[in-house]
């Protein structure tokens, strides 16, 4: 059995207080194994965006816990907390979410510099993760200046920056054509089986579920049923 | 295990002085028109009151009510000026929340996000306050002359160092007062919102 990269135990959480209060998640147990390509789905408000902001340490939960690599998360300091996001977790948005003042290199520069890179180590680190994801021509040029499909591209070479143990992605084939969301499916595919990365991602696209290894259906805030796939 | 958090010292993570900088110039030089306009913001509001300050030094009238009444211009002219920078400041952060968040996704501190913007309300605050007194009490010289009054050079810069002083004060306080607030949230709640 591969080693379990992340696990949640009981995990809940709850927007609101008393009458009003929304209960997202109730109760949701758990485990994430080390270079598997897993997806989440589920409809809308069924608590899937909530348990994928909870695995990757962006939100705090109200009730139970998030172990990655067996720390507990909510005993971290927000110092620790962004150490652990900047070494263990890379996270790819469905809106891209780079940088838009810098350029494709800085944006995967960046999160090594937080890590205490040098600059030339770093700028040297990124430009093979640009070649990684086949942008290192476009290296010079800022979001702006480049295709939806490439700005994805480039988020997920900064995602990989520090060699993360888990990528996590948010419908990261939402905001695509087709043919653009097939090659971002791809390239991460490629990168699960090739760099041994481990994937989440939270989704609602069918060719995204095609490749996964597993499958968490989520429903009313609760991990309804696990999907096995071969 | 190398990626255990505990395991690895977790010391002051803050990159080097020179990242918060290149970072804070690039977002005042790929947003120029934008920030441009904070700054315009700022300087207006600074321009207002050092030519009120001037008009004050000018009012050389032993009448007890004509002396109030500078006062209270020069002092309405400071509450809407703080009023103004504090407007600007707030919009030009907020509408950046889910930068902040980003930022937060790849592993920056608190102390850095905060950084950032002290650095980049540091640039501004300080063009558009410099700029805004020069022209705002260089204006009103000219105007009170021209009535008969002079205003020393003296008198004309320490207008000018006061405006910029409270100028850059306030702005630096009106951007840190929310960049402090959003570095300080989830970061899932920071990309949530939506300006």
């Amino acid at each position: 059995m591969a080693e379990v990269v992340v696990r949640t135990t009981d995990l809940a959480k709850q927007y609101g207080e008393g009458e009003n209060a929304v209960h997202a998640l109730n109760g949701v147990t758990c485990a994430i194994y080390s270079g598997e390509y897993l997806s989440i789905v589920g409809p809308s408000g069924s608590g899937k965006s909530t348990l994928f902001n909870m695995i990757g340490g962006l939100d705090r939960p109200t009730g139970g816990s998030v172990f990655i690599n067996s720390v507990d998360i909510a005993q971290l300091t927000p110092k620790e907390l962004a150490f652990l996001r900047c070494h263990t977790i890379g996270y790819i948005f469905q809106t891209f979410n780079l940088i838009t003042v810098r350029t494709a290199l800085e944006n995967v520069v960046l999160p090594m510099l937080f890590a205490g890179l040098s600059p030339e180590d770093a700028e040297e680190r990124a430009m093979k993760k640009l070649d990684l994801v086949g942008l290192g021509h476009r290296y010079h040029h800022r979001p702006a200046e480049l295709s939806g499909g490439q700005q994805q591209r480039v988020a997920i070479a900064r995602a990989l920056a520090n060699d993360p143990a888990i990528v996590l992605a948010d419908e990261p084939t939402g905001n695509l054509d087709l043919k653009t969301g097939q090659e971002i499916i791809d390239l991460l595919r490629r990168l699960n089986q090739e760099e041994g990365v481990t994937v989440i991602s939270a989704t609602h696209d069918h060719k995204m579920l095609g490749v996964s290894d597993r499958i968490f259906h989520i429903s009313d805030g609760k991990l309804e049923r696990i999907e096995e796939r071969t | 295990m190398p990626n255990d958090v505990r395991a690895t010292a977790v010391k002051d993570t803050d990159p080097p002085f020179w990242v918060a900088w290149n970072q804070a110039l690039a977002s005042i030089r790929v947003r120029f028109w934008r920030q441009a306009i904070t700054t315009a913001g700022v300087g207006l509001g600074i321009a207002f009151f050092t030519s009120m300050q001037i008009q004050r030094l000018a009012d050389t009238s032993t009448d007890l009510g004509a002396q109030a009444r500078s006062a209270w211009l020069a002092g309405t002219a400071l509450l809407m000026c703080l009023v103004g920078i504090t407007n600007s400041m707030l919009m030009s952060v907020t509408e950046r929340y889910r930068e902040i968040g980003t930022f937060k996704c790849l592993g920056a501190s608190d102390s850095f996000i905060v950084k950032v913007f002290v650095l980049e309300s540091l640039l501004l605050g300080f063009m558009g306050s410099l700029l805004g007194s020069v022209i705002g009490a260089g204006a009103m010289v000219a105007v009170v002359r021209m009535q008969g009054t002079a205003i020393g050079v003296g008198a004309w810069l320490q207008v000018v160092a006061l405006g910029t002083g409270v100028g850059l004060l306030m702005t630096v306080v009106a951007a840190i007062a929310p960049a402090i607030q959003a570095a300080r949230m989830p970061a899932a709640a920071a990309l949530r919102v939506d300006v």
